[in-house]
């Protein structure tokens, strides 16, 4: 009765189903991704401005979602916008809320540290040479951290894409949660069926992250 | 330093300011759930828009899961099928994990909960819970080369739970020198056990026998824990016209034996002679 985990796999649509989770995944944190680094970059010059009031707002933000696990944002963004106001979010609104307000938050950081990593001098030569602010940003100072950015983008996408399996417990069944409901379907037939589902989530994870690290080594290539 | 200061004040006072419009939210939406500001659906209102939301567990075989073709099947949900048939309207199921489930029900996210969701007082007080369709005790499961068969020989051993189950808080408040080992999901805690993460498991006791007969060199050492619980449907807090159709129906379905014939269709083929369906089945909402 007890048969071999890896056939588990290729049963009904099980492997499809796998592919549709992937894509619920991978449509929340690319969404999310694509609206936290413009977002991001704004937030991050925000962060560098001398103004007090705006270091303490940025500061106050950051440090707020950095603080609150992203669950607990989550559940508040699910249910606790229902209760308190009435208004009844789809988890897949909720889930891109919360991941660009967490996204934009860290790429903010991001920005922010490489914008200070310029060091002055690279400022005080480009006005020797008579360019103007915008001229100096445009020309010495955006290139070199845009450089400096791809690595700390790329890690922040790949922990994104991670980080969605959370979205589970506002009922999206993304790849994990299918995973586990093959897992438990065939628990009873198939005792080992978990090692090879996850195996294949294991791979489905590294096809989904491993094409975002070489467009990034492409491009720091090309921006040397 | 005086700036100093000052930057400190308005950041303890923004955090504050914070988390008290977050306490206001959290007070606010209980009173919204009980004075009935219309966050449900009516049994008309359901009726008209020709569906009914119901949540159910995805990975709870054999009361709720998904099968390979990703269709929901079960004891819960060959319930749910027939209520959707009942009042005519089509059923969207919504995967839901135990601990989400009163959150689910009283938001009004879903209209009902059909997730093995066992009646207790501390649950009453924030969902309405119509008559019962099954009973359940706890049961504890351990390898057999160091069985429990007595819930002494769990002091000072680990005993795997799953969040905000009737055996997470059955322990917590009857054996408080047992360490629990807590998990969200049961796929997680079944794969803690098998890997020796813990001494023993427990929840349901329907829910280990099955468990422990797929499983060899598991045995259920303690198969009957705790008072006889009743597994029920909920609804939100003050939807009575919901709650009355739900208990009708179940006084109705009773008579057919149907429950009975939910039984024989999807728990029969797991439990087969361990276990006796007069003792897991309630019929017409009444239990003996």
């Amino acid at each position: 009765m007890q048969g071999s985990g890896i056939s588990v796999l290729f049963m009904g649509k099980n492997l499809l189903r796998l592919l549709g989770g992937l894509w619920v995944t991978l449509r929340i944190s690319l969404i999310a991704v694509l609206l936290s680094i413009p977002l991001g970059l704004l937030f991050g010059m925000l962060m560098t401005l001398k103004s007090p009031v705006s270091r303490i707002v940025s500061r106050v933000y950051l440090e707020f979602i950095r603080i609150m696990p992203q669950l607990v944002l989550l559940f508040i963004a699910y249910f606790g916008v229902t209760r308190a106001f009435g208004w009844n979010l789809s988890g897949d609104t909720s889930a891109i809320i919360v991941f660009t307000l967490w996204g934009t938050a860290e790429m903010g950081d991001l920005v922010r540290s490489a914008l200070i990593s310029i060091p002055k001098h690279q400022y005080d030569s480009a006005m020797a040479l008579g360019m103007s602010r915008v001229q100096t940003f445009g020309y010495v100072v955006v290139p070199q951290t845009m450089r400096r950015l791809i690595p700390l983008t790329i890690n922040l996408t790949t922990r994104m894409i991670k980080t969605t399996s959370l979205v589970v417990l506002i009922g999206m069944t993304e790849v994990l949660k299918v995973g586990k409901q093959i897992i438990d379907a065939n628990r009873f037939d198939y005792p080992t069926a978990a090692l090879w589902v996850y195996g294949v989530i294991f791979l489905l994870y590294f096809l989904a992250c491993f094409p975002i690290s070489m467009l990034a080594r492409k491009l720091e290539k090309r921006w040397r | 330093m005086k700036l100093k200061n000052l930057f400190i004040k308005l950041i303890t006072l923004t955090v504050a300011s914070l988390l008290l419009i977050t306490g206001i939210a959290g007070c606010g939406n209980a009173k919204t759930g009980s004075s009935g500001t219309a966050s449900y659906r009516t049994i008309d209102e359901i009726k008209q828009s020709g569906k009914i939301v119901i949540g159910v567990f995805s990975d709870k075989a054999p009361f709720g899961y998904v099968d390979e073709n990703g269709k929901y099947q079960g004891y819960d949900i060959y319930f749910a099928e027939r209520i959707a048939k009942d009042l005519g309207v089509e059923v969207e199921y919504v995967s839901t994990d135990p601990a989400s489930r009163v959150e689910y029900v009283a938001t009004g996210k879903v209209d009902i909960i059909l997730a093995n969701f066992t009646v207790t007082e501390e649950r009453a007080k924030q969902v309405d819970f119509a008559l019962p369709y099954m009973k359940v005790m706890l049961g504890v499961v351990s390898p057999d080369n160091a069985l429990i068969t007595d819930v002494e020989q769990l002091n000072a051993k680990n005993l795997i739970v799953v969040k905000g189950t009737t055996a997470e808080t059955y322990f917590e408040k009857n054996y408080p020198d047992v360490s629990l080992q807590k998990y969200d999901e049961y796929a997680d805690a079944y794969n803690a056990l098998l890997d020796g993460r813990g001494d023993a498991f427990s929840t349901d006791n329907t829910e280990v026998l099955a468990w422990a007969l797929s499983n060899t060199g598991f045995t259920v050492g303690i198969d009957a824990l705790g008072n006889a619980d009743t597994i029920a449907p909920a609804v939100q807090k003050g939807n009575t016209t919901l709650l009355d159709w739900l208990n009708d129906e179940i006084e109705a379905l009773g008579e057919e034996n149907f429950f009975h014939a939910d039984y024989a269709a999807t728990l029969d083929s797991v439990y087969g002679k361990a276990a006796n369906p007069d003792n897991l089945v309630v019929e017409g909402g009444k239990v003996e």
